[in-house]
């Protein structure tokens, strides 16, 4: 009996606070998404050949997001019927936008305006007991580009990326 | 030390590749910490903790590979990919690993 009330509060706890602590996260990420929407990310490998770049560095971002208890208790009677574990789709799509924020928020402070070739890394931290995955980490990588700035540059090159500094 | 995941380093050209270089760095969880992700497997959300940790542990495999990188007389690392994985319950490995390569301005080259 005294199991059963730990359980029921557990759940209540996970469901009430997991909630709200989604959709507070989503919240700030749709808000820094908006933000950072200047700073442009590609999976492609080479950068533009008339592109004139100052510096490339590599820039990364990563984040560990748990799952709440009600959830993974949900996850967990899904898995006995298949199908969709919608539970865990947030969870990891939490993860993957706030990783790339991170990741653009670094690029952000080099004054890059591009990041390419950004790799996504998905890995589960703690595997430990009954095989479940409680949480998941994210790494996000990617090489920022620094365009030449109109003053610093010969002015020759500078000129094709004055148009999107207002953008 | 100029690192980038892509193939070449834009702006400079590559004079010259001295082959792969490598660094790794395996850690365990702290357990007071462990303790607390317990809780924020009730509670969801972000746990910083494991954030931070990682992100150290990567700095390392990175200061490693840089490392190996300047012993042989490299000043870039391109193609850099990171990986991860569990050794055994309660550690993760972390390893980078990259081409090490000599590079010049490529205004000076022209």
């Amino acid at each position: 009996m005294e199991n059963l009330i730990g359980f029921v509060t557990l759940l209540i706890l996970g469901y009430v606070f997991g909630r709200l602590a989604e959709r507070r996260h989503f919240r700030s990420i749709i808000k820094r998404e908006h933000q950072y929407a200047g700073t442009l990310t590609f999976s492609a490998k080479t950068p533009p050949a008339d592109m004139a770049v100052a510096n490339a560095r590599l820039v990364s971002g990563n984040v560990v997001v748990s799952v709440d208890y009600f959830k993974q208790v949900l996850a967990g009677l899904r898995a006995l019927l298949g199908g969709r574990v919608s539970a865990y789709e947030t969870l990891v799509e939490r993860a993957r936008r706030e990783a790339i924020l991170r990741m653009k928020e670094q690029a952000r402070q080099l004054d890059a305006e591009m990041i390419f070739n950004v790799k996504l890394e998905t890995a589960s931290i703690s595997k430990g007991e009954q095989q479940q995955v409680g949480s998941v980490e994210v790494f996000a990588y990617g090489t920022a580009l620094v365009p030449q700035k109109t003053a610093t540059a010969s002015p020759n090159l500078g000129q094709p990326m004055a148009s999107r500094e207002s953008a | 030390m100029i690192i980038t995941n892509i193939e070449t380093v834009p702006g400079k050209t590559i004079v010259k590749h001295l082959g792969m270089v490598q660094g790794n760095t395996v850690r365990a969880k702290h357990v007071g910490k462990d303790i607390l992700a317990g809780f924020k497997n009730v509670f969801g959300g972000e746990l910083k903790s494991y954030t931070d940790l990682l992100t150290e542990s990567r700095e390392e495999a990175t200061q490693r590979m840089e490392a190996q990188a300047s012993a042989i007389g490299a000043n870039a690392v391109i193609n850099v990919r990171y990986s991860t994985s569990s050794v055994a319950a309660g550690a993760a490995e972390l390893f980078v690993y990259g081409t090490a390569v000599v590079v010049e301005d490529a205004s000076s080259g022209s």
